[in-house]
């Protein structure tokens, strides 16, 4: 818990400065522009209230761990917010009155938060502490408990319940009638501020007038927030609001938009012989979208609006061209808008870790060698050369030893040697070679299949059912077959050179076995690449760890209290991580029956994870509709990429590291550059949820497989291709997607009725399917 | 903004009634109507609450379609107790009531005898998970992963062979051209598509009279070879389905469907052999055909499909496929074995002695010692059940009839009664009586010629032998199996002519349009000509209009005879029952030919719906007027 309240904390002094940042910001373009007095006043006096907002989270956090006897992460977080030890006596109503106190003790903080920056270069930008909470009261049954209190008295401050459909309305209007480049950004402010004023009013008991609201303006929000709105227009009482998780994440999180600032200098270098007047006029058409709006707020003494941007978004100013409406679309559709471009920042290792060098045994080569004397002589120096690039070190990757990996068994070495083999014999694909498809059909699942994995070298198959069952497959001649018991192994020979072979109990070969252990469905399953050990998350809060040698359960571990989604393991093994309805994911390892790292910072259900090929991040896709890329090392969020207009059940990172796709429930596939935390592509063509991705093992082709019953590929290699990074666009992350993903489209294959679930390329680049027959 | 609408914002609550309904099932009456108000607001939100988390373990249960399950997993999540053991027959587990001035939903919990449930068997237990994939896939993986995965199995539809060119080009040859190439067989024209279905329809369907027609169109259309692939999957698949279900009549129609398409000279169906020669063999072999074996009449339909067995071993036997010897070694052995039943016994018989007079040398005679003592022990032993006796009947008629000529033919005489008994056992002597009978035959026959006609009628068993000799006729005759339904009154015909000579070796041969090809059609209206004529020089001319559009093939054996048309005969129907191998020579495809009186000038008025198939054994066609 403490190291999430570090979290927490940085981030709450970093929002700090960033709001002071841009009010500085906009405070100068101003003293520029012909109107300085009212904005840049109105930014000041915007400072120490928000400040005081954010000390008021504050100290209903320390007042919470007090009350939870954790004394040290009080001691700790008093100490990093630079709060006396007085400050948090004081009841929480009383400092966050006092705007006044408030004041010197942010300046404090600003210093310390500097220092605190160059120690952690991204913070978690969401209160993970405020939506804990709530749950354990919704367990408990629903007593009050203050914090929730907190959350929600910022819904207080009330204005005529009557005017707010003239409000928005004011502002629909002033939005329609600007600029036309100005419009597409400024109403992205709509669907927030439709949000917050409706929430405000139910939390103030205008039911009536909050139903009106609701039913006048909520058709025109996009169309890809109906999800959200659905459930707000089912939440119409105070009480409703208690225990409500998305309002929860509305309240919570401060939603995020984009919005251009016209780059006053630009606009005016290149018309240096233009007359004052007209330069004037210039500056008043070509002010800042954010600009704009915030005076025609100020001039219409429209209040109520202006609290609630000022509280409830985060607006996120950048230099450069406004964005246009397609490109805007492109980015929004998650639960709290875009993700913060400075929250895209940091740097992520994304190459791939150096392979181990193996002496690959030349033993086909030797024979030949007798039979032919040239032949391993033109062979060696290509493997050399093959050895030669992995030794070279990509500038791109993190330290070999940056996360501690297991140490390379014999047995990993064979596999790696078998791997390379096969990988000599892979077909290379592209868009006059496509892959063929083998569809694996679950038959008479009865709709209880939930998740699949296959072994990397494709030799096992495994599913998870609804039943709570997990069953493995073997699809290979060889069948599985247990260890034998301890009475009978103390009888082998064990110094006889097969005594892999003999420990084996012949009795239980069988083509396939079911463990029997979880007490829910499963949803989750994942092979470890060793092959010797299976991973299921279940929907009774844990995850288990079954030996495929004794096929039996070796752990269960518990830590997540809810549905566990989902559930992977690293490519080097060792770790895992896994993500469910209580929004964290944790990563573990397999001899801890206690987390390495928890990522908090979803707002909703995490719903898929996924290690990064070097193991060094995780993602996690989410029911927020946003895809989180961590850092295992420091367990800091370094994306947060938005974009998908649903929960996203599937991610695939590119074989290379550099690229990552992902589906959600929208049917829709968009591709990600992770370096720059990009949005490189979108590929449309599925109808229903995508729940299986995958790259070809050369990341020519992705396949996709879908619930509409359809596996499809898409040409990669010219979508990361198409895209043109400049540095304008790399700096803003502002991309112009291709308008026609067809062109991308491989080919799509039909199933009868049969939901493709996953998708595996085999070490020879066929494609393998898997589903469960649905007549 | 948005403009397409979204389905509309649920704002539903629950009417207060229900929140009254449900207050005074837990015992609490009288509830304020404010109360009720805020509770149904209070329910309706919480309901919408958990729906919207079900939904979420639908989606990860990789479902369309919300459970039970979901809704206690949702409740779960909450901290609710699941409502566990919820389970309906019904979509909607309500009954209405209404009385007193109020209307009632309730939830009907009948009483249930515990004695009906522990009675009832137990349900079959449900299949369990298995793990399907083509077959091709194993092997492809051990040996070379780049073997085209068999489409259709799975992936269906627009699967391109991608693989065939990487094969291709890991050869180093150019590829790209065989990608697209689809596997599946041509695709049938929608008119094709249309006659496919009537005809099929036609065969299995009720009418007789369709049927005919039908058949018909199968044995003279030289069109329908793309439709082969079909029929043959169709008959096949039929046979298999009718034999589980012991569906007499169908099986029948489907062997017939089997000789009509034999009888096309313009179909090779050595390619489908493969479907059809099972399903024959299983007509002629199988342990039960009908429902009621000792009544129903499937004999006729071994002995049937027999023949037709026969005739495909004439036809397609090749010393490649080898078909007519293996077919007599799967006969032979079934026959041999000990445990065989009567009803299959007598199959493998038919089916063997159908083959010709050699089989029945080599393969039956010498069994006819070990056969007799079986048939013995039926027929004298203690008394066993009746089927076995009809069966062992059969077998006994079914012998001596084949075995006759054969010995009559090739043993020396004199017919020795005892030495008969020496030779072939039991069956000795009723078989020197019958070679007798046949010896005189033959001598017979240099004058007479008989017809021995068998009728089986379906569905109601009766069965009704009609011989009819006609005098004066060179040829001898071999028994024919006429089908005809049990509402035709199957009578000797030829009435009144018996003296009149009969042309020997007539031939008649059918002409038939193609099916949708109107070059063809001279004659106006798309009507149909068909041609009867003899080589003897007197033929029939008959034209027959086919009701059928040009575009739809079906053919509809209307006659609808002018009144010139043979003379004073307004209605008459010709079905023609054999084909001449030769019948080139004396094709006549004009219309307008009119033959001189010819020699069928009996009267021949007679119900539509005829249809007789004709016996491999016929050398020439006969004209049966009904």
């Amino acid at each position: 818990m403490a190291a999430v309240q570090d979290g927490q904390l940085n981030l709450e002094v970093e929002k700090d400065i960033k709001t002071e940042i841009t009010n500085d910001g906009s405070g100068n373009i101003n003293a520029n522009s012909s109107s300085p007095g009212s904005t840049s006043s109105g930014g000041k006096s915007k400072s120490p209230a928000g400040s005081g907002e954010d000390q008021q989270t504050l100290l209903a956090v320390l007042q919470f761990l007090k009350r939870n006897k954790l004394t040290e992460s009080v001691d700790i977080l008093r100490r990093e917010a630079g709060l006396s030890a007085d400050a948090d006596d004081s009841p929480v109503s009383e400092s966050a009155g006092a705007g006044s106190g408030g004041v010197p003790s942010v300046g404090a903080d600003g210093g310390d938060a500097n220092s605190l920056l160059s120690r952690v270069s991204i913070a978690t930008p969401v209160a993970p502490p405020a939506t804990a909470p709530p749950k354990v009261v919704a367990a408990s049954g629903g007593e009050d408990q203050p914090d929730v209190n907190v959350v929600l008295s910022a819904y207080s401050q009330q204005g005529d319940p009557v005017l707010y459909p003239l409000y928005y309305n004011g502002l629909k209007k002033f939005i329609e009638s600007v600029l036309d480049c100005h419009r597409a950004e400024l109403s992205q402010v709509f669907y927030p501020l439709f949000v917050h004023m409706y929430l405000e009013l139910v939390y103030n008991n205008h039911e009536n007038e909050a139903k009106q609201f609701f039913e006048k303006f909520s058709g025109d929000q996009e169309c890809y927030y109906e999800e959200d709105l659905r459930i707000l227009s089912s939440m119409s009482k105070k009480e409703h609001m208690k225990g409500n998780e998305t309002m929860l994440d509305f309240r919570t999180s401060k939603f995020v938009l984009r919005i251009s600032r016209d780059s006053y200098q630009v606009s005016c270098l290149g018309k240096p012989e233009m007359s004052r007047s007209l330069w004037q006029l210039t500056i008043t058409y070509r002010m800042l979208s954010y600009q704009l709006l915030k005076r025609h707020l100020q001039e219409r003494q429209n209040n109520q609006i202006w609290n609630i941007i000022q509280e409830h978004l985060y607006i996120d100013i950048f230099d450069g061209m406004p964005r246009s409406k397609s490109q805007i679309d492109a980015m929004s559709g998650s639960l709290a808008g875009e993700g913060k471009r400075d929250a895209n920042k940091a740097k992520v290792f994304y190459g791939l870790l150096k392979e181990p060098e193996i002496e690959v045994p030349l033993d086909d080569e030797d024979e030949e060698a007798e039979n032919e004397e040239g032949k391993p002589k033109k062979k060696k120096p290509k493997k050399d050369s093959m050895g030669s690039k992995s030794k070279k070190q990509d500038p791109n990757a993190p330290q070999q030893t940056r996360i501690p990996l297991p140490e390379l068994k014999d047995s990993d070495k064979l596999d790696k040697i078998m791997n390379m083999k096969e990988a000599t014999k892979k077909i290379r694909l592209g868009p006059d070679n496509l892959p063929s498809i083998c569809f694996y059909s679950f038959l008479n699942a009865y709709q209880g299949l939930t998740a699949v994995d296959f072994t990397d070298d494709s030799s096992l198959i495994a599913g998870g059912f609804a039943d709570s069952t997990v069953r493995v497959w073997s699809v290979t001649p060889k069948k599985l077959r247990r260890v034998k018991s301890a009475a009978d192994l103390s009888n082998i020979d064990k110094e006889s050179d097969d005594v892999l072979e003999r420990i084996m109990d012949e009795k239980t070969a069988s083509e396939s076995k079911i463990l029997y252990g979880h007490s829910g469905p499963v949803y989750g399953i994942s092979f470890s690449p060793d092959r010797n050990y299976l991973l299921s998350s279940s929907e009774d809060g844990t995850v288990r760890l079954w030996s495929l040698q004794t096929f039996t359960c070796l752990v269960g571990y518990k830590g997540h209290n809810y549905p566990v989604w989902d559930t992977q393991f690293s490519p080097y093994g060792y770790y895992f991580i896994s993500g469910g309805h209580d929004r964290v994911a944790r990563l573990w390892a397999t001899d801890h029956y206690q987390p390495l790292r928890m990522f908090a910072g979803h707002l909703a259900d995490i719903t898929c994870t996924l290690f990064h090929p070097n193991s060094n991040y995780v993602a996690t896709g989410s029911a927020d509709r946003t895809i989180r890329l961590w850092d295992v090392l420091t367990g800091n969020c370094v994306r947060i990429l938005t974009g998908h207009k649903g929960p996203i059940h599937s991610l695939a990172f590119s074989p290379n590291g550099k690229f990552m796709a992902s589906g959600a429930t929208d049917g829709r596939v968009l591709l990600w550059d992770v370096g720059h935390g990009l949005m490189v592509g979108e590929l449309k063509g599925h109808t229903d949820t995508i729940y299986a991705l995958k790259f070809s093992r050369d990341g020519e082709i992705l396949a996709s497989g879908s619930m509409d019953n359809t596996v499809k590929l898409w040409d990669t290699l010219k979508a990361f291709d198409d895209v043109e990074l400049d540095d304008f666009t790399a700096a803003t992350g502002h991309i112009h997607l291709p308008e026609n993903s067809q062109e991308l489209l491989l080919g799509t294959y039909m199933t009868k009725s049969t939901p493709v679930i996953h998708l595996h390329f085999t070490r020879r680049n066929l494609l393998l399917a898997a589903g469960a027959y649905n007549p | 903004m948005a403009e397409e609408r979204r389905p509309k914002q649920c704002t539903v609550v629950l009417p207060t009634e229900s929140m009254k309904a449900m207050a005074e099932s837990i015992g609490v009456g009288q509830l304020q109507e404010e109360s009720c108000a805020a509770l149904s607001e209070e329910v309706s939100y919480r309901i919408k609450e958990i729906a919207q988390d079900a939904l979420k373990f639908m989606h990860h249960g990789k479902r369309r379609k919300l459970t039970t399950s979901d809704i206690d997993h949702a409740l779960k999540l909450k901290n609710v107790e699941p409502l566990y053991g919820f389970q309906s027959q019904e979509f909607i587990p309500f009954r209405f009531a209404s009385g007193g001035g109020r209307e009632l939903h309730f939830y009907e919990e009948k009483e249930v005898d515990l004695s009906d449930i522990i009675n009832t068997p137990l349900p079959r237990v449900p299949l369990d998970v298995s793990l399907k994939a083509p077959k091709e896939q194993q092997k492809a993986e051990s040996t070379e992963p780049l073997k085209v995965v068999k489409p259709g199995q799975e992936e269906e539809g627009s699967i391109q062979k991608g693989q065939g060119a990487i094969s291709a080009e890991a050869k180093g040859k150019k590829e790209g051209l065989m990608r697209m190439k689809p596997r599946s067989t041509h695709e049938l024209s929608v008119e094709q598509q249309l006659y496919y279905k009537e005809i099929t329809e036609a065969c299995v369907g009720s009418c007789e009279a369709k049927r005919a027609e039908a058949l018909q169109s199968i044995a003279t259309d030289p069109g329908l070879y793309q439709m082969l692939p079909r029929f043959s999957t169709f008959i096949s698949e039929g046979v298999r389905v009718n034999v589980v279900q012991n569906n007499l009549a169908l099986l029948i129609y489907l062997m017939r469907m089997v000789k009509a398409l034999m009888d096309n000279p313009t179909l090779y169906l050595e390619k489908y052999l493969h479907e059809l020669i099972p399903a024959v063999v299983t007509c002629i072999v199988s342990k039960q055909l009908c429902l009621r074996p000792d009544v129903d009449n499937h004999w006729a339909l071994r002995d049937f499909a027999a023949r037709l067995m026969a005739q495909s071993c004439k036809t397609f036997s090749t010393t490649t496929n080898n078909i007519q010897s293996r077919i007599t070694k799967t006969f032979t052995k079934s026959w041999l074995d000990e445990k065989t039943q009567w009803t299959t016994r007598y199959g493998c018989i038919a089916g063997l002695s159908e083959l010709g007079p050699d089989v029945i040398k080599t393969l039956i005679l010498p069994r006819l010692t070990v056969e007799g003592a079986r048939i013995k022990a039926v027929s004298e032993g203690p008394v066993v059940s009746n089927i076995d006796k009809i069966g062992a009947d059969h077998v006994q008629s079914l012998l001596l009839k084949h075995c006759a000529s054969v010995i009559a033919k090739t043993r020396p005489l004199p017919d020795n009664m005892e030495q008969y008994r020496a030779d072939y056992g039991y069956l000795g002597p009723t078989l020197c009586s019958h070679v007798v009978k046949a010896r005189a035959q033959a001598a017979l026959q240099a004058q007479q010629v008989n017809r021995t006609t068998l009728t089986i009628t379906q569905p109601r068993p009766t069965l009704t032998v009609s011989q009819s000799g006609i005098g004066g006729s060179g040829g001898s005759r071999s028994p024919s199996i006429i089908k005809v339904p049990s509402s035709l009154t199957l009578m000797s015909t030829r009435p009144g002519t018996p003296t009149q000579p009969s042309p020997p070796a007539t031939k008649y041969i059918v002409m038939a349009t193609s099916a949708g090809a109107s070059s063809t059609q001279q004659v106006l209206d798309g009507s149909l000509v068909i041609t009867l004529s003899s080589s003897s020089g007197s033929s029939v001319t008959s034209t027959v209009a086919s009701a059928t559009s040009t575009l739809q093939p079906l053919v509809k054996l209307e006659s609808r005879a002018a009144s010139g048309l043979g003379g004073s005969r307004p209605l008459q129907k010709y079905i023609v029952v054999s084909l001449p191998t030769s019948a080139s020579s004396s094709l006549e495809s004009k219309s307008g030919m009119l033959p001189p009186s010819s020699s069928s000038t009996s009267p021949i008025s007679l119900e539509a719906g005829m249809k007789m198939d004709h016996t491999g054994c016929v050398p020439n066609g006969t004209l049966l007027p009904i």
